[in-house]
């Protein structure tokens, strides 16, 4: 008997003429090439409340989204906390990854920030102290506060971009390091700009414009 | 326990009767407490426990499945009085299957109920299914007293933990005085927006604990919001491009079902006349008998369906998260489309298929706006003489030669033909549930029930006794089963006797783990490791062991008088169908495969 059913096979039937990129966009001109993954900070305010950051760091590991850094604090407001995410993911991963965090029931809203937004980082950086005059003036070039001394060690504070964070280290590197802990990045939106965005509801793709353009904001250049 | 059972004394309970009548939330509980003075029901709560199942009847629930264990016994003793009825299963992955089908059948989220450590990890495989697949569905898991949870206490698992990648949305709950209001949240939460599987964690200590907390009304957290209406500006370039397409396809998926918006989108297709495709959770959307439809798309859809989503200019797909199974390879996904897609979670907008027109809200409100917004029709004659034709290029027929063993196809036909449009199917995974898909005509929403983005074998049993209770007594419910599928979960035989379930149970027979089978022929050279199963039961006499009718089919002329006793008889009845064990399901799109190249036969793999 024969196995199967009935009908021309697959080279004699007719074939549709476009394509998709792997990210589910049709190929045409304009929107051909396959985005390339950029840096962002992603801020959220979640409920303060037990399990919140599980959620949110187990969205990112089982989703596979590529997380530079995650910090979370308390902020004015007792029952919220916010979240900071760095993350580095080509235009619809972002997206992606701020659809997926305002599902999250206890994340009250999702922002990313703009390029000019204020962003810091907290390092601190244990060196032999063989040279102190050299180390000295090494922390005084990065503007790093002496935090504590001992006839074999010092260890300083700095602050600052991720960038001038890993210059200091680079730096500090020529005395022999001994330790370092870095917070990962925090942010703010400045001047009067909201560093809490929109709520979930707010959030969906509001006009048919943003939507075919797929526009974002401009690629960070990271201070 | 001993507290509770203290402070419910018939006398008590009497004395407070005419206070909670007043403040009684439902017209029902208030006519229960006049007709009988010592229901449970009728008196205050004292208990976490009693605040949880105060929780379960406010929203109105009927049924509980569940098995009953160490820590969840405070609940327990307070259903023992409660108007709901719990069938007891024989294991929790059925309590949680059932509790799901009962979700898809009835629209309401079906409960289910399990003790701490191993009981709540029983449900995970229900609850993960549920997840997949979108449906409403609740848990409430006993835990380990507060005062161990963390110690690695005996029979302590960190439910939480284990399901939050699971779930929607999960809770543990920490105090008898919102203990009760957790699980009235999580009631709503399973519900609104897009359903899924909710779970609260109930600390033995909490629900035993004294309170006087009536839980609050059934009600999503303030940071959960549900976009309705699609954006207007999208929603016109949408219309338009409706108005201008030439050849067009409505996709409905799941949540057209789950949206009850199956009408309203008859209504559209009918009205503008344009080519029904349904995904596998789509299945009864759409009538598969009108000539608009081409039933469904993807790895194991027909042929025409295939053929029109990879050919046309407009896709609108609704309710449908454009699953791999769906859609293939993304480079070859409906190509030449542009793409509107209605959906009421923003996160599955442009996730694997890119959305040109992403119109986000509610399927039935946003269908509804579609349809006002629509003028003229789209001139697609010529497009469904296309898709007409592509339905006699690859009809869905098979050979069933009388000297060959029975082929699957010609069951599932026979047992469509025996009973009536509004049928319910519920099936395992695997060959069987593609047949029963494939060759069963589906008209009514609520009536295909199955495992799809998990693709859980062993879910049919289970899911055929949730689905008999949230069921109207003339529907009749049919469990199409493989033997493989069968046999994960066939101990729920033992629930559908007790409960007298009027279930019918077709296990196509091929001593196969078949699809694998299917697979290993096609792309491991015909070595069948462990797909093999020649050592089955035979399942009319385990049916009988039960205490279930049995039946057996070996022959064609066998077929019609057994389905018919079968389905005659008043109980669960199992019939074991021993099918031709060469019979693979075509069409077929192999993994991450073109659509358009879907493969007949084997040598087209």
């Amino acid at each position: 008997m024969k196995r199967g059913l009935e009908g021309p096979p697959p080279e004699q039937r007719q074939a549709p003429v476009g394509r998709r990129n792997t990210q589910g966009i049709r190929i045409d001109p304009e929107v051909e090439a396959r985005q390339d993954p950029r840096r962002t900070v992603i801020s959220a305010l979640v409920e303060h409340e037990p399990g919140v950051l599980s959620d949110v760091s187990g969205l990112f590991s089982r989703r596979q989204f590529n997380i530079e850094s995650l910090t979370v604090g308390p902020t004015q407001d007792d029952a919220r906390a916010r979240i900071t995410l760095v993350v580095e993911e080509p235009d619809p991963g972002i997206d992606q990854i701020k659809k997926q965090l305002r599902k999250l029931v206890p994340v009250v809203s999702v922002h990313e920030l703009e390029p000019n937004a204020m962003r810091r980082e907290l390092a601190l950086i244990k060196v032999d102290a063989e040279r102190p005059d050299q180390v000295a003036a090494v922390a005084d070039m990065y503007g790093a506060k002496t935090v504590d001394s001992s006839p074999e060690t010092a260890t300083f504070e700095v602050t600052g971009s991720r960038q001038k964070i890993d210059a200091a280290i680079e730096t500090f590197g020529q005395f022999g390091i001994r330790e370092i802990s870095r917070t990962g990045t925090t942010a703010l939106a400045r001047g009067t700009d909201e560093t809490t965005g929109p709520s979930p509801a707010e959030a969906s793709v509001t006009s048919a414009e943003a939507a075919k353009q797929d526009s974002y904001t401009q690629p960070a250049d990271d201070d | 326990m001993s507290e509770r059972a203290a402070s419910v004394t018939p006398t008590e309970t009497d004395e407070q009767d005419d206070e909670h009548i007043d403040d009684s939330a439902t017209p029902e509980a208030a006519t229960e407490a006049d007709s009988s003075a010592d229901d449970a029901e009728s008196g205050p709560v004292t208990t976490g426990a009693e605040s949880v199942v105060r929780a379960l009847e406010n929203a109105g629930v009927e049924y509980a499945f569940g098995v009953q264990g160490g820590a969840i016994m405070p609940v327990y003793d307070v259903l023992y009085d409660s108007d709901i009825y719990h069938v007891t299963m024989a294991h929790e992955q059925g309590a949680s299957h059932a509790a799901d089908a009962y979700g898809i059948v009835s629209g309401d989220p079906g409960v289910c109920l399990a003790t701490s450590g191993p009981g709540a990890t029983n449900l995970v495989t229900g609850l993960a299914d549920a997840d997949m697949d979108s449906d409403p569905m609740i848990a409430l898991t006993g835990q380990v007293p507060t005062e161990f949870v963390g110690n690695d206490a005996f029979q302590e698992t960190d439910t939480t933990g284990v399901t939050t990648p699971v779930t929607k949305d999960n809770t543990f709950s920490s105090d008898p005085d919102r203990v009760g209001t957790d699980v009235s949240e999580a009631f709503a939460l399973a519900r609104e927006g897009r359903p899924g599987p909710t779970l609260v964690d109930l600390p033995k200590d909490v629900t035993n604990g004294e309170t006087d907390r009536e839980p609050d009304e059934p009600k999503t957290p303030d940071t959960y919001h549900v976009q309705e209406r699609a954006d207007p500006e999208i929603l016109a370039a949408a219309a338009e491009r409706i108005e201008n397409a030439q050849r067009p396809v409505l996709l409905l998926g799941g949540g057209v079902i789950k949206g009850d918006a199956s009408d309203a989108c008859r209504e559209f297709a009918i009205e503008h006349e344009i080519p029904v495709i349904t995904t596998m959770p789509g299945t009864g959307a759409f009538p598969e008998d009108h000539e608009l439809s081409l039933e469904g798309a993807g790895m194991h859809g027909t042929g025409y369906a295939n053929m029109a989503i990879s050919m046309c200019d407009t896709l609108i797909g609704i309710g449908t998260r454009f699953d791999d199974r769906l859609t293939g390879g993304i480079p070859t996904f409906a190509p030449d489309a542009e793409v509107i897609h209605v959906d009421i979670d923003p996160a599955e907008i442009s996730k694997n298929i890119h959305a040109d027109y992403p119109l986000v809200g509610d399927a039935e409100t946003v269908v509804s706006q579609l349809a006002e917004a629509v003028d003229e029709s789209p001139q697609a004659t010529k497009w469904r003489a296309q898709c007409q034709q592509w339905k006699s290029e690859y009809p869905m027929t098979y050979q069933a030669p009388e000297d060959e063993p029975v082929q699957p196809e010609f069951v599932v036909e026979a047992l469509d033909e025996a009973t009536s449009d509004r049928a319910i199917v519920t099936t395992g995974v695997g060959q069987h549930q593609m047949w029963a898909w494939q060759y069963w005509t589906y008209t009514e929403p609520r009536t295909w029930v199955s495992s799809h983005g998990l693709g859980t074998m062993g879910y049919g049993l289970p899911a055929a006794i949730g689905a008999r209770l949230a069921a109207d007594d003339d529907q009749e419910v049919v469990c199409i089963d493989g033997d493989g599928s069968f046999l994960m979960t066939l101990q729920g035989l033992s629930v559908a006797v007790r409960e007298n379930l009027d279930i019918t149970v077709a296990v196509l027979n091929n001593e196969y783990i078949g699809m694998v089978r299917q697979w290993q022929d096609a792309f491991f050279e015909g070595r069948h490791a462990a797909s093999d199963y020649n050592w089955m039961p035979e399942f009319d006499k385990l049916a009988e062991a039960f205490g279930a009718q049995g039946f057996r089919i070996d022959e064609y002329d066998e077929v019609a008088d057994t389905i018919e006793a079968a389905i005659a008889y008043d109980g669960p009845s199992v019939i074991d169908v021993h099918i031709d064990p060469e019979a693979n399901v075509y069409p077929m799109v192999p993994s991450g495969g073109d659509n358009a190249q879907f493969a007949l036969t084997e040598d087209q793999l």
